[in-house]
């Protein structure tokens, strides 16, 4: 089979959705590559598909995932042995509350399924923000190892420990940053930059690895280029 | 300033030229340049040989499309690496687009591997709510996610039988691009029902969650296609991760070649302004 | 009482969730699980919402041949056919016609949009980061320092170094002292912003949510 053939067919086995799929998928790669030319017609086109059939999966995927087990199936069509949720009546109530935001005469009753969502979300948040963001990274820094790992860990910890504190000293803005106080945070200016610059630096590999990743579908899946 | 070419106004077009070739060039001819493997991968692959053949893993998938390259290898490789031990894998996903990209990953490996779907795996699919379903699994799994990805109910499905809540889960491997991610994970679950959690991300949120690992919240982290790499070395399975380090290795040059001429061609000019005010 | 019932609901709603972080009594745990099922019913109805938004600005701009409105109409027809394939009458199995067109439409369209970032980062990356201040230039030699060491041709350039110089390592020591110690701090003030933010809108302060009108 020469390339060409390999081109249309794809390898030997491959069926023709298959194959018809990787040309798709290729042209509408091409037509968004193409803004980095100009801005164009064939761009805007591909742009626009993107948000249509993201939304229509999202619907149906909510539709199956969600609706049906959470809401329809125990209402309606419970699982043999199970009874009806009757409970579950509410939460169908308030769905239809939200989506009643269309509508300018009652679109307040929405108000209802929002507070609903806010309320548990802001709770669960407070919990989860305190226990695993606060409480243990405030016992982590104290607990940090002093005395194991030898001279260089030992030296390393102990600038980590005061990083933490001159960054925490520099988000305090109760008092103005002078004196003493701003030389601390000062320090956790530092801190701060290299911090932003290691980001900065794995935020580049993150983008190129994307671009990585398609090229490797159009030299791999579409022109069979590489192996 | 001279006429003709001035290189601070070259056309961002030749740029985007450079890096298109920066990229295709080591794909068409790799280096094969060896990987070094960092301990925030070791520690996850450790934990994972610790867990004793036969037990239930999770693996949470909370990705889309865009990080596909990313994390797609880090998710093979994790499955790769629980069906070579025997481990049953549970697959919840609190993003929309991750159920099928997570099945075009695990439909090949349990082939491969001879695994049977609803006894050696389940995928059930995603469930909307981000922290308050990981509320809800933490109290019950099966009443979070009643029915698997194809519809069936959990009651069916042998696997799911052995599995109410976090207490039936060795390890959970969660490979997140965002939000619901690893944060919701370390603050809804592995603080609150003490769960062993590993977690592989995209390289642009790598590095806020190494807090993590150094207060043993994370028992490690695959951060990028670098991460996947290092673990897809210690698995013995070199894939798309690896492949793709040749480039990223050239790309990466580049771009602090065009920081460093970008920075001399500014103070260059400068020095040359300098004298005239 | 149109911003007094909302407010008492998010009051209760918010009371109860954080009881159940701390009272283990079964009787708690049962409501709270249910209530938690809830949750996930109404965030669903309100994902639905912004799509029902997202068909209501398309189709408004079509009725108006506003600018750009024949790319609504693919907007809409896109949606339309998802639909179609995986509605309530459909399957999103693997396999099926919409699976296809989530792999083969979908997949490429939303990975190759958010590649196209790796070009404008290499051209920025030329037009605009400058040493202008010790600051910036702290932060640069930190990237130049991960960039290089997060990849095997860093490891491959300095292997012969010692140790300390070489930039895997000093890769790996950067992310675990100093980086970890900035994003501590952050995660920290971070934390203490969303708890008092949470505890003013469960008590009824924070009001924003509700909207302007009456």
């Amino acid at each position: 089979m020469n390339w060409v053939q390999m081109l249309f067919n794809g390898p030997p086995g491959t069926p023709p959705s298959v194959v018809w799929g990787y040309w798709v998928a290729a042209i509408l790669t091409i037509s968004i590559y193409s803004f980095l030319f100009k801005d164009n017609p064939l761009y805007k086109f591909a742009e626009s598909l993107f948000v249509g059939v993201g939304a229509g999966y999202w619907v149906c995927l909510l539709y199956h995932e969600t609706i049906v087990p959470k809401l329809l199936q125990p209402l309606f069509f419970p699982v043999e042995g199970e009874s009806i949720a009757w409970l579950r009546i509410f939460p169908g109530i308030l769905a239809i509350f939200m989506l009643l935001r269309f509508y300018p005469k009652l679109g307040w009753l929405s108000r209802w399924a929002l507070a609903f969502i806010v309320g548990m979300y802001s709770a669960v948040n407070i919990t989860g923000f305190a226990q695993g963001d606060f409480v243990t990274q405030i016992h982590a820094t104290i607990t940090t190892p002093l005395s194991s790992g030898g001279t260089l860990a030992i030296i390393l910890n102990v600038a980590a420990i005061l990083g933490v504190i001159a960054v925490l000293t520099y988000f305090f803005f109760s008092k103005e940053h002078k004196g003493a106080l701003g030389g601390v945070a000062k320090v956790g200016i530092w801190f701060l930059m290299v911090a932003f610059g290691a980001s900065f630096g794995y935020t580049v590999m993150g983008r190129v690895s994307l671009l990585i990743g398609r090229m490797t579908f159009l030299l791999r899946d579409w022109l069979h280029l590489i192996e | 300033m001279a006429d003709g070419f001035d290189i601070r106004r070259i056309d961002r077009r030749f740029i985007f030229v450079l890096i298109f070739v920066a990229v295709a060039w080591p794909l068409i001819q790799p280096m094969r340049l060896p990987i070094d493997v960092s301990p925030p991968v070791q520690g996850i692959y450790d934990a994972i040989e610790a867990v004793p053949a036969g037990s239930i893993v999770m693996l949470g998938g909370d990705y889309s499309p865009d990080s596909m390259p990313e994390l797609q290898p880090m998710v093979e490789t994790f499955v790769r690496h629980a069906f070579s031990k025997d481990l049953r894998v549970v697959i919840a996903c609190l993003w929309p687009a991750s159920p099928p990209l997570v099945e075009r990953v695990t439909t090949p490996l349990a082939a491969e591997f001879g695994k049977e779907y609803g006894v050696d795996y389940v995928n059930l699919g995603y469930m909307a709510g981000g922290i308050v379903t990981l509320l809800g699994m933490g109290a019950s799994i099966p009443n979070t996610f009643p029915t698997d990805y194809g519809g069936t109910p959990v009651g069916e499905i042998p696997l799911m039988q052995e599995v109410e809540d976090f207490d039936d889960i060795a390890i959970v491997m969660e490979v997140s691009a965002g939000t619901p991610g690893t944060r919701e994970w370390v603050q809804q679950v592995q603080s609150r029902f003490g769960v062993t959690l590993a977690s592989g991300v995209t390289a642009v949120s790598a590095p806020n969650f190494y807090p993590y690992i150094q207060s043993g919240q994370l028992v490690g982290l695959l951060g990028g296609l670098k991460g996947a790499a290092e673990y897809e070395t210690l698995v013995g399975a070199p894939g798309d991760a690896t492949k793709g380090m040749d480039a990223q290795s050239i790309v990466h040059a580049l771009i602090v070649l065009f920081i460093i001429l970008g920075n001399v061609t500014y103070f260059a000019t400068r020095r040359r302004q300098a004298p005239a005010s | 009482m149109r911003r007094e019932i909302p407010l008492a609901i998010t009051f209760l709603v918010g009371v109860f969730m954080l009881v159940d972080y701390f009272v283990p009594h079964h009787a708690v745990s049962a409501s709270a699980e249910e209530l938690k099922q809830w949750g996930t019913i109404v965030i669903a109805a309100s994902i639905l919402l912004g799509i029902g938004n997202l068909i209501r600005v398309h189709s408004h701009k079509i009725r108006r041949k506003r600018e750009g409105w024949g790319f609504s109409i693919v907007t809409l027809v896109g949606m339309g056919i998802m639909i179609v394939f995986g509605g309530p009458w459909g399957t999103v199995a693997e396999g099926s016609r919409f699976n296809w067109l989530f792999l083969n439409v979908q997949v490429p369209l939303q990975a190759t949009t958010f590649s196209l970032l790796a070009f404008f980062i290499a051209s920025a990356a030329y037009r605009a980061f400058r040493l202008r201040s010790a600051e910036a230039s702290l932060l640069l030699i930190a990237a130049i320092i991960v960039m290089l060491g997060r990849v095997p041709l860093g490891q491959w350039m300095t292997r012969d170094l010692p140790t300390a110089l070489q930039l895997p390592w000093l890769t790996e020591t950067i992310m675990q002292y100093p980086n970890m110690a900035a994003f501590r701090g952050i995660l920290m003030g971070a934390a203490l912003g969303v708890m008092a933010m949470g505890l003013r809108v469960i008590l009824g302060i924070e009001r924003s949510y509700l909207g302007g009108e009456k």
